[in-house]
């Protein structure tokens, strides 16, 4: 369903010249759960936006449902491919209803049943009636991102994109939000990946992850890998200990350059 | 332990008035605060960083802060003045953001930045401040502090920054710090690091610290003690590592429905509400 | 928290769940009134361009508009009475009856202007800021160019090439106010470009017009009107100087700026004849500046 052959951003000229992803390679299956994990700067949000097209000037081959997509995207092409991003407050439109947010698309590609469909995908990702009319400043957090998904679902894309769905919301929130898009996966069928620094969220939606770090991929391994510790790339090792939590026996004062 | 308390709150009450009434972000929280280090720990609208503005005396008008008994040490809290605030602020109590990129200034060196926090509480001259300034920038390990010193903040990464501020912070010898959420724009190694630091340092000066989080696994474990917050209330007092055996549903719903490696489950419990967990007394 | 139950068209408006666009939007405006409300000097601000309007409204229903214009030679340079509130001027023509006249035209100047300097602004800056590149160095220059002119020369220049009058007068002053517009509306646009409710509408398939007017447009239009609202009082002040000069309105219309200069020439002994007008430039100026302010305020408290 996707993928990923030999895909390099590069941003800036000279000795500015920043390598956001270089040489990353992967591919998901159709109806796959497929994780990208690393901390900040790893590349992964680079390389989501690039298989959203967000990213005209990236090189190499991104090819979604067995289509290449070369240069600025088609209506067609991205009807396929929708995305959640990572902070709800910033990814809504500040001075627009959520049924104008979720109307905007359906305007854009002539899907027709306006009504009936915002109605519809708000039922699907569990809000009512009464949060039609509200603006973004007006709904919490995770009704926010549900907002969010339901606009990313509203245009019955195949393949979900992720950006850290749930790293913006209280903790108490982020299992709602989690159940939900395990649920819409299964209920659709739909290919997703996902982008996060968590190693357990992660590995509670994925099935496979590739773990990346300085714009490469590192390892590609399985949940079930990451879960009983069978991991090979030392870094990856290094990962997994500190998501286990603060250990102060363990936690070596390392005096780090700037 | 027969001294008095670091810090003694009592009835903390932080209210807002608005157009559309009165908004309460605390209610009524009582706690105690000895040479140990607290965790208190919440969601976005628990009060958390409220309670942690208002030992500061930083709750912007037109806040109210009002309480039984709100000391450090034997100093009342709650009828200071302005003035009086600011010979605390960095003596007495000193408090670390989260962010490094928005609490430090932009256009000041950060070596400087220290040096001007000495100047202000002991006014020295500007040589024993640099030199004091440089003593700091080492105790929180950065092993080139006279490069770093010349630096500015946007030259200075995540974790470097957070460990200037507490640099910064730790300077002029307070007795109480304060973390609102001192870990949480960095990365995951990073954390554990600056952490380490602080816990270094708390331990040595034999300071009282108060680390305010969302995150319930990190402050079970840097912490000794943990109040846990919800809509205002403390709905839950432990011992840090005790956590597991929590008592309010609040905190074992919260506990359940976080997922975990190795623990993989089809759905996550999700944390259903009480709306009487707001109303009840500690 | 406390429990406001609110009944009534109150209560409609401030429902937390409109069940229709209109409340929504209705709603929110009255969100902002509220706030705006509380500011004592911004409803001062905003009593007076309320009045201005007023004024200009009921102008021809309180006075025959020949009596303006009418000269009473007799009657000249008379302090106020009961049958002439304000005076006479020189020629004998009620200054009252000319105050209202000259706030229909300080009206239309204002109006006029408004209504060419926020699409010319908004069509230069928006483009430059969302394309970048080249497009937004060549939108830059222009406005450069034109931001260089000092406003009241290039009027007298225009003045003085295509004749006096309000209309011209009107282009003069519209010509030198737009730039600061664009470049409004460009900063605006640059800090929200990368914004990600823009990503997902590319993301979408939205075209860039489609992201420009209805993405952009809404986000730049508070500040443009609020910085509208405080270059008011420069655009009356401006068009008075033009009046003064004898380069706006042409007599025998009551502008203000023509009414005090006019009234120049028995300053000394007659002080009304320009100084009421004089007060009138002044006290609309102010006012308008008063409701920038307040806007200001509540737009910040809003975004805060």
């Amino acid at each position: 369903m996707i993928s990923l052959e030999h895909v390099s951003v590069s941003y800036g000229s000279g000795t500015y010249r920043i390598k956001a992803a270089s040489d990353v390679s992967f591919e998901v299956a159709e109806g796959e759960a497929f994780g990208l994990v690393g901390e900040s700067g790893s590349g992964k949000s680079t390389v989501l936006r690039a298989i959203a097209g967000l990213i005209p000037h990236a090189e190499g081959r991104v090819a979604l449902n067995s289509q290449e997509m070369q240069g600025r995207r088609t209506k067609a092409e991205r009807k396929m491919v929708q995305m959640v991003f990572q902070d709800p407050y910033g990814s809504l439109h500040p001075n627009q209803t959520v049924d104008q947010t979720l109307a905007m698309p359906i305007a854009i590609h002539a899907l027709g049943n306006a009504d009936r469909r915002v109605a519809a995908t708000l039922r699907e990702v569990g809000l009512g009636p009464e949060h039609r009319y509200r603006y973004p400043h007006q709904l919490s957090g995770g009704q926010r991102q549900r907002v969010a998904i339901a606009r990313a679902l509203i245009l019955e894309p195949r393949i979900l994109l992720l950006d850290e769905p749930t790293s913006a919301l209280d903790v108490s929130v982020q299992a709602e939000i989690l159940n939900l898009l395990a649920r819409l996966r299964r209920d659709l069928g739909l290919t997703a990946l996902m982008v996060s620094h968590d190693l357990a969220v992660i590995a509670h939606l994925c099935e496979r992850i590739a773990v990346m770090s300085h714009g490469e991929v590192i390892e590609i391994t399985t949940a079930e890998a990451l879960s009983s510790g069978r991991v090979t790339h030392p870094y990856t090792r290094q990962l997994l200990r500190s998501n286990r939590g603060f250990d102060r026996s363990g936690a070596e004062i390392v005096e780090a350059a700037s | 332990m027969s001294e008095a308390p670091l810090l003694d709150v009592r009835n903390l009450r932080v209210t807002y008035p608005s157009d559309e009434g009165d908004f309460v972000a605390v209610r009524d929280i009582s706690f105690t605060l000895g040479r140990e280090r607290l965790g208190i720990v919440g969601e976005s609208g628990s009060g958390k960083s409220t309670t942690g503005r208002a030992i500061m005396g930083l709750v912007a008008e037109p806040g109210r802060v009002e309480a039984e008994e709100l000391k450090l040490g034997d100093t009342d809290l709650l009828n200071l003045d302005e003035k009086g605030f600011r010979q605390i602020r960095g003596k007495r109590v000193a408090m670390i953001l989260q962010d490094p990129k928005y609490s430090l200034d932009p256009v000041m060196s950060v070596g400087h930045q220290i040096a001007e926090t000495h100047r202000c509480h002991f006014g020295s001259n500007a040589k024993a401040a640099k030199a004091a300034a440089l003593e700091m920038l080492s105790a929180v390990h950065i092993r080139d502090p006279e490069r770093v010193y010349a630096l500015f903040p946007h030259q200075v990464s995540g974790g470097m920054g957070q460990r200037v501020m507490i640099a910064m912070m730790l300077i002029a010898g307070p007795d109480l710090l304060i973390a609102d959420e001192p870990t949480s724009a960095l990365d995951v190694t990073v954390q554990h690091q600056v952490l380490a630091i602080m816990d270094d340092l708390v331990r040595r000066r034999g300071m009282g610290l108060i680390l305010i989080s969302h995150n319930l696994h990190l402050v079970s474990a840097f912490c000794d003690r943990v109040l846990v917050m919800y809509g205002g209330r403390v709905v839950e007092t432990c011992v840090a590592s005790e956590l597991a055996t929590a008592r309010h549903p609040y905190t074992r719903g919260l506990l359940a429905s976080l997922p975990e490696l190795g623990r993989r489950r089809a759905e996550l419990p999700q944390l259903q509400r009480d709306p009487a967990w707001a109303l009840e007394a500690t | 928290m406390t429990d406001t139950t609110l009944v009534g068209w109150r209560g409609w408006l401030l429902d937390a769940a409109p069940s229709s666009r209109r409340q929504a939007r209705l709603g929110r405006w009255y969100r902002a009134w509220m706030a705006f409300r509380r500011n004592g000097l911004a409803m001062t601000g905003l009593g007076v361009v309320l009045a201005l309007v007023l004024m200009a409204l009921i102008a021809p229903l309180v006075a025959d508009p020949a009596t303006a214009n009418l000269q009473v030679l007799e009657d000249r340079l008379q302090p106020w009475s009961a049958q002439h509130w304000f005076g006479t001027d020189e020629l004998g023509r009620d200054i009252l009856v000319r105050i209202l006249f000259g706030a229909r035209i300080t009206l239309t100047i204002v109006a006029l202007v408004s209504l060419i300097v926020v699409p010319i602004g908004l069509a230069i800056g928006l483009p430059a800021g969302y394309f970048g590149g080249w497009i937004d160095a060549v939108l830059m220059r222009i406005t450069d160019i034109f931001l260089s002119f000092p406003r009241l020369v290039l009027a007298l220049a225009f003045a003085a090439a295509l004749g006096p009058g309000i209309e011209n007068a009107v282009i003069a002053i519209s010509l030198t106010t737009w730039p600061p517009y664009a470049r409004l509306a460009r900063a605006e646009t640059l800090t929200r470009r990368r914004a990600e409710f823009i990503e997902a509408a590319e993301l979408q398939g939205a075209s860039h017009l489609r992201i420009l007017l209805t993405q952009i447009v809404p986000l730049c239009l508070p500040s443009v009107i609020i910085r509208l609202t405080l270059d008011m009082a420069g655009i009356i002040l401006t068009a008075a100087g033009l009046g003064f000069l004898g380069l706006g309105a042409q007599p025998p219309a009551a502008e203000w700026g023509a009414m005090v200069s006019s009234g120049r020439q028995v300053l000394l002994d007659q002080w009304w004849v320009a100084t009421i007008p004089g007060i009138a430039i002044f006290i609309t100026s102010l006012g308008f500046n008063l409701l920038g302010d307040g806007l200001r305020d509540v737009a910040d408290s809003r975004s805060a």
